[in-house]
């Protein structure tokens, strides 16, 4: 049991951040102090929502590339909405944000599912289709901090118990998911379907309507981020998060979830998430120039990724030594 | 993907009838439809200059695309291909610095890119990552390389003889680098068409392991053709920095989902094991003259994206729709 607590990749992970966090104390001690680091949750907590629901997409040997476009999109759409009608309370607001970033999941998902499109394809067609979309109803204009309704903006800044309510908007999905999928069928149908979905077939499960709403949660999380993303940086435009979708699956990979589906947890995706954040906030801290961020990042992928599968290799009896790089 | 409902084997049906119900042709009535709305929408587009420019819209990115297509086929991706045309293009840039001739700076482009290649070639097949995984690592590695070299400057002075790769015509208004797009077609159909290497790129693609039992080196398959996808961003880094005539770390961003984009549509099954190089050169052409068409009509270049991406999915879409409405 302990051991398989000290191996398990989650434990590594939180190691490595604590390794990470440690060696930028010694150049810049006030990195670490309670206040910064809530600072780097906070900063963070876009990208741990969206990798949560990737991390479900991926479960299902699915990917999903629009939830950066669908974010977008969602975000541009609130704040045009806040725009026309500014006395729209951010309840409202909130839930429009998360219908209709579902929405635009399901479609995804309806295509996967119903056309058995592969899901890249379906998602690099719809990513560069609602960046498109984004254009057509803002006429490429800019929707600005001074535009914006007080209340609109006021949300992810609110502070409760000392954390804003971004960061309680991460906590919050973090710990819905991991009881959904732990405890729920939809959660374990998930990993059923990624582990083996002949053998999901056979017990009943059904593969495509699972993906279908992997998906559809991934869209909701990706347009709830977009509100939360225009609100608290007060701007909506065409390309923003431009490139995000691959730092998300970036931080699922690094979270040590399978891309082949079936080996994941959200745990994973908060700390992969974690991860990427912290390197993001700390270079220009310790005076690193922000041109190394990507190479950085990159580096750190791949090194993830390949201690990752040294980790789970199976231990089985291996009967002819090369197939098992080839399959 | 058999119709059940009334089969009739491949070898008895007329290779013309399979020709007709192929996907390349399908892609074909595409193109010539858009090749006529191009043509009736604007009284601008039938002119031999302009159609001669427009080739510039498919050429570079449709060079990687053939060795996109071959990988795919094998079952693996390359997404970090617009990254190593950016290092290439950097190091090439660094070589202007150091007062390089042309010769050297093809030589630099193609190398970088062959360096690339190698590295994920080694990290997929020696290591034993998947390659979609691993590309995304290096897409931020390779890029992130330029932007150390470049920061926020860009490399310019590039000799006066390089910018023939990029701008210059051959046959009076055919380009050169229609010309090359051509040569690397014809290379590209011949390798994956006709040789013992292509046969073995589709039986990788359909069946790794029985590949492996059959006598096929499968990773050896595998990092040839990442070789050979580092090889074309090396070419495609060229041709594009010739043309542009500077470097920037930003150059071809977002290039890598285009080209993909455009080997799906040209009806490679992303799942490996199925595809043509035909239909890859049609579907080159079709985003061509979707990117060129628009741009005469002043259609914002992020709507053709709406284009493309419908383009895309309908494509693939529309003959399992007409499939399902057959079958009820």
């Amino acid at each position: 049991m302990l051991q398989r607590l000290i191996t398990s990749r989650e434990v590594l992970l939180l190691g490595a951040i604590a390794v990470l966090l440690a060696l930028i104390a010694t150049r810049f001690p006030a990195f670490v102090a309670p206040s910064n680091l809530a600072d780097v949750f906070n900063d963070t907590s876009p990208l741990i929502l969206l990798a949560i629901g990737q991390m479900i997409v991926i479960l299902t040997k699915c990917i999903d590339l629009s939830v950066a476009a669908n974010l977008a999109l969602t975000g541009m759409v609130v704040s045009m909405l806040n725009l026309a009608f500014p006395g729209v309370p951010v309840a409202v607001i909130l839930l429009v944000a998360v219908v209709l970033g579902a929405l635009m999941g399901a479609f995804n998902g309806i295509l996967v599912w119903k056309l058995d499109i592969p899901p890249i394809v379906v998602t690099l067609g719809t990513m560069t289709i609602y960046r498109g979309i984004i254009f057509l109803i803002s006429d490429g204009k800019w929707v600005n901090s001074h535009e914006m309704s007080a209340a609109f903006k006021a949300f992810p800044r609110f502070e409760f118990l000392g954390l804003p309510m971004l960061s309680w908007t991460a906590i919050l999905v973090v710990l819905v998911f991991t009881i959904v999928m732990s405890r729920t069928t939809l959660g374990r149908a998930a990993y059923a379907v990624g582990g083996n979905p002949h053998a999901a077939t056979y017990t009943g499960i059904d593969v495509g309507r699972t993906q279908f709403w992997a998906f559809t949660i991934s869209g909701a999380l990706a347009g709830l981020t977009g509100y939360l993303w225009v609100s608290r940086y007060a701007v909506a435009y065409v390309d923003i998060a431009g490139g995000f979708e691959l730092d998300v699956v970036a931080a699922c990979v690094i979270g040590g979830i399978s891309i082949a589906g079936g080996i994941g947890s959200v745990g994973g995706a908060l700390l992969g998430a974690l991860f990427l954040g912290v390197i993001k906030n700390a270079l220009p801290v310790i005076n690193v120039s922000p041109f190394w961020q990507l190479a950085i990042s990159g580096g750190a992928i791949i090194i993830a990724v390949a201690v990752n599968a040294r980790a789970s290799r199976t231990k089985g009896r291996i009967i002819l030594k090369s197939a098992e790089h080839a399959a | 993907m058999t119709d059940t409902t009334r089969f009739i084997p491949d070898r008895l049906q007329s290779p013309f009838q399979k020709r007709l119900k192929s996907w390349e042709s399908l892609l074909l009535l595409v193109a010539i439809a858009i090749f006529f709305a191009n043509s009736m929408a604007s009284p601008y587009f039938l002119d031999a200059w302009n159609l001669s420019d427009a080739t510039f819209n498919f050429t570079e990115k449709a060079m990687i695309a053939f060795a996109m297509a071959l990988l795919i086929i094998s079952g693996e991706i390359d997404l970090s291909v617009a990254a190593i045309i950016a290092l290439a293009s950097t190091a090439m840039g660094a070589a202007v610095q150091m007062g390089a001739g042309t010769p050297v700076l093809i030589l630099v482009g193609l190398g970088t890119g062959l360096l690339c290649g190698a590295f994920n070639g080694v990290l997929v097949t020696r290591l034993g990552l998947p390659s979609i995984v691993v590309t995304i690592g290096t897409m931020s590695l390779f890029r992130g390389i330029s932007y150390i070299v470049l920061g926020d400057q860009a490399f310019t002075g590039y000799p006066s003889d390089f910018a023939f790769f990029g701008q210059g015509y051959v046959f009076w208004v055919i380009t050169f680098e229609l010309v090359l797009f051509a040569i690397i077609a014809a290379i590209y159909g011949v390798i994956l068409h006709t040789t013992n290497f292509g046969r073995a790129v589709y039986a990788i693609g359909n069946n790794p392991t029985g590949a492996l039992f059959s006598g096929i080196r499968v990773a050896r398959v595998k990092f040839i053709l990442f070789l050979l996808t580092g090889l074309m961003s090396g070419v495609a880094a060229i041709c594009l920095t010739s043309r542009l005539g500077s470097t920037r770390p930003s150059i071809a961003t977002g290039w890598e989902l285009e080209v993909v984009t455009m080997v799906v549509l040209g009806g490679v099954n992303i799942l490996g094991g199925s595809g043509t190089i035909p239909g890859v050169v049609i579907a080159a052409f079709v985003m061509g003259l979707v990117t060129f068409g628009l741009g005469l009509l002043n259609v914002p270049g992020i709507v053709m994206s709406i284009v493309i991406g419908a383009l895309l999915i309908g494509v693939i879409a529309l003959p399992r729709l007409w499939k399902m409405w057959q079958a009820r």
